[in-house]
């Protein structure tokens, strides 16, 4: 694998290459990882989350939409962790098979948006003019409207399946790892070791894809984190409004505005645990992205 | 100055207009304004009668044009949702909404300038680290959840606890029925709904200011000042605050553009008749020259509020140049 280090026979000045560059192998990254202690414990909830609701099928303890009408309504208890709501249904096993879909589309459109982002990102960086005035025109356009207004508009006319819900989000949250991955390509490709691998042959295709987007793993696995929690939120939010996910499927979304009319009432338990839930899933998503930023970057705390 | 603002204006102009046709194009195609008339008597006559007055059996680009002549000469249409002036009905939502933008930019930047002051000076001490913790749990919160869980603990709770006639804060609306004005009314009704926009904005702004003043308290003339001996107050407050607030101040302006999006949500919790509802009711209704009305003023706000952000830079920190 080219590193760096490989074009340092070509010049003498070649001593102020990046050494820094992303080795996510090795005890050093585990070690810097593990010093945030909210990083770690934020991968150990959002492990536990994923882990209850994708195995929901194994692990709830009642079945989806399994109604029991001999069941009175009441909040929480021993039996029932969230409480049962107004159809006799463990609210508990509610909430964790909602958490699939809403942690399904969370997670889809960050690996989708980080991968188009850091696509578009890094050809727009490097090769510049045309297709970087395309980007940042682009990405001007969408900066100036409000997001949710755009999304709204876009899942009514497109239709709320799932795979929209995930290409529309992903097509709001690409332009924000597009543009930190062009910023660092600007800088990257005037580097000697980009030099030196071009001078020593590489095609244009095999300096972005070895050389450039290995040394930006850090910004792009960190944005990567910020794009799950946007898209989880915006989900939760669109659904709230009528514009995400549609009856009979649910989400962490559509539970809160089913919800929403209990305020004031006996069963406002229902409100409580899908709102902490989203809650959670972003806080732990954050830590993490902190604790991979730092691990990535040990040099610099902040940023 | 003059010339990078209107540099600036020209070259917001070509993105407004293809973000207006965007839109127009994306209401026409997702939303039909004749839906409602499906169910009436001979229903494909008067649709077809409607679809005529409202233009819509002509091609997109010309219905787009016609909107956009008439737009630029102060004619926004008439909406099809409520036959009322595009125009009147847009700034009269607009009022709802700067209320509640005004109030809540006005308390954020306060607390979050305090806060991030606070943590700065007394950094890594146990007041910084639980302010840092709410900052996390601030940036994580689902607006409209936050929204609903203070209905339902500072309004409704305390009214059950206690047996009051009115909860002490109200959740719908801006007034009772009957009252108008800036009274205590007002207020019990703005709390709920300004707070709840007010704490992600803290919960960014306050980190922000917080890393500001850090960078500024490290600098030498702050030494130099302690070294003549100068009290720390002063230090912190003439010294510190003035520099470590040009960051904050471009940062902040830009939110402010965004907070249109923000307040989708919230008026809806809260039924308040501003910007966010009228956008969500004209949008499910198909009405076009409303929605790009909404589209055209939120973006302007947005672009302007950018254009204020680097002024302001330029303004508190003399060594930006605008070029």
């Amino acid at each position: 694998m080219a590193r760096p280090s490989d074009s340092s026979h070509l010049s003498a000045d070649a001593v102020d290459l990046p050494t820094a560059a992303a080795r996510p192998a090795g005890n050093g990254f585990i070690r810097r990882y593990s010093r945030h202690k909210s990083a770690v414990v934020g991968a150990v909830v959002l492990a536990v989350i994923m882990i209850a609701c994708f195995g929901a099928s194994w692990l709830a303890p009642y079945g989806k939409n399994q109604q029991n009408l001999d069941l009175a309504v009441h909040g929480p208890s021993l039996d029932h962790w969230f409480g049962v709501d107004e159809l006799g249904r463990d609210y508990f096993s509610e909430v964790l098979y909602a958490g699939q879909l809403s942690l399904k589309i969370g997670l889809a459109v960050g690996i989708l948006a980080t991968m188009v982002g850091a696509a578009a990102g890094v050809i727009a960086g490097y090769f510049g003019r045309a297709v970087d005035d395309v980007l940042m025109r682009v990405t001007d356009l969408f900066l100036i409207v409000p997001g949710i207004a755009v999304l709204a508009i876009a899942l009514r006319g497109l239709g709320q399946r799932d795979t929209t819900i995930i290409l529309v989000l992903s097509a709001l949250a690409w332009m924000r790892v597009a543009r930190v991955v062009r910023t660092q390509a600007l800088s990257l490709r005037e580097k000697d070791f980009v030099v030196a691998a071009r001078a020593s042959g590489a095609s244009h295709r095999r300096v972005m894809a070895r050389h450039l987007l290995p040394n930006m793993l850090g910004a792009i696995v960190v944005n990567a984190t910020l794009a799950v929690a946007f898209a989880v939120l915006a989900e939760a939010t669109l659904s709230f409004l009528g514009f995400g996910v549609e009856t009979p499927r649910t989400s962490w979304g559509t539970l809160l505005e089913k919800a929403s009319g209990t305020v004031g009432t006996p069963t406002v338990y229902l409100l409580y645990f899908p709102g902490l839930m989203l809650f959670l899933v972003v806080l732990c998503v954050n830590f993490i992205g902190e604790g991979l930023r730092d691990a990535f970057d040990p040099g610099d705390g902040e940023r | 100055m003059l010339s990078y603002i209107g540099r600036r204006l020209a070259y917001s102009l070509p993105v407004l207009l293809v973000g207006s046709f965007v839109a127009f194009w994306g209401v026409r195609v997702a939303f039909d304004p004749t839906d409602s008339l499906r169910g009436s008597p001979d229903a494909a006559r008067v649709i077809a009668e409607r679809r005529h007055s409202l233009g819509l059996d002509q091609p997109l680009l010309t219905q787009y044009w016609k909107w956009l002549k008439g737009f630029l000469h102060g004619d926004w249409g008439t909406s099809s949702r409520t036959n009322d002036r595009v125009y009147p009905t847009v700034m009269r939502s607009l009022g709802y909404t700067f209320q509640l933008v005004l109030w809540s930019v006005t308390i954020a930047l306060v607390v979050s300038i305090l806060i991030g002051v606070f943590s700065a000076v007394r950094e890594r001490s146990a007041g910084d680290h639980a302010l840092t913790a709410l900052a996390y749990a601030g940036i994580a919160m689902p607006i409209f959840w936050l929204a609903l869980m203070a209905n339902q603990f500072l309004a409704v709770w305390p009214q059950q606890r206690w047996n009051l006639d009115q909860p002490p804060l109200y959740f719908n609306g801006l007034h009772s029925q009957d009252h108008s004005g800036i009274n205590l009314d007002y207020f019990r009704h703005l709390a709920l709904p300004v707070f709840a926009l007010v704490v992600p904005l803290v919960a960014v702004w306050s980190r922000l200011q917080r890393a500001a003043m850090l960078d500024v308290l490290g600098a030498d003339y702050i030494r130099t000042a302690r070294a003549k001996g100068l009290p720390e107050r002063r230090v912190i407050f003439k010294h510190a605050l003035r520099n470590a607030l040009a960051p904050m101040g471009s940062q902040t302006a830009v939110d402010i553009g965004t907070l249109f999006g923000g307040v989708i949500v919230i008026e809806a919790i809260y039924q308040i008749p501003g910007m966010g509802q009228l956008f969500l009711n004209s949008l499910l209704a198909g009405d076009v020259y409303v929605v790009v009305a909404w589209m055209v003023v939120s973006a302007v706000f947005v672009i302007a509020f950018n254009l204020l952000a680097d002024i302001l830079s330029a303004w508190l920190d003399p060594r930006i140049r605008l070029t």
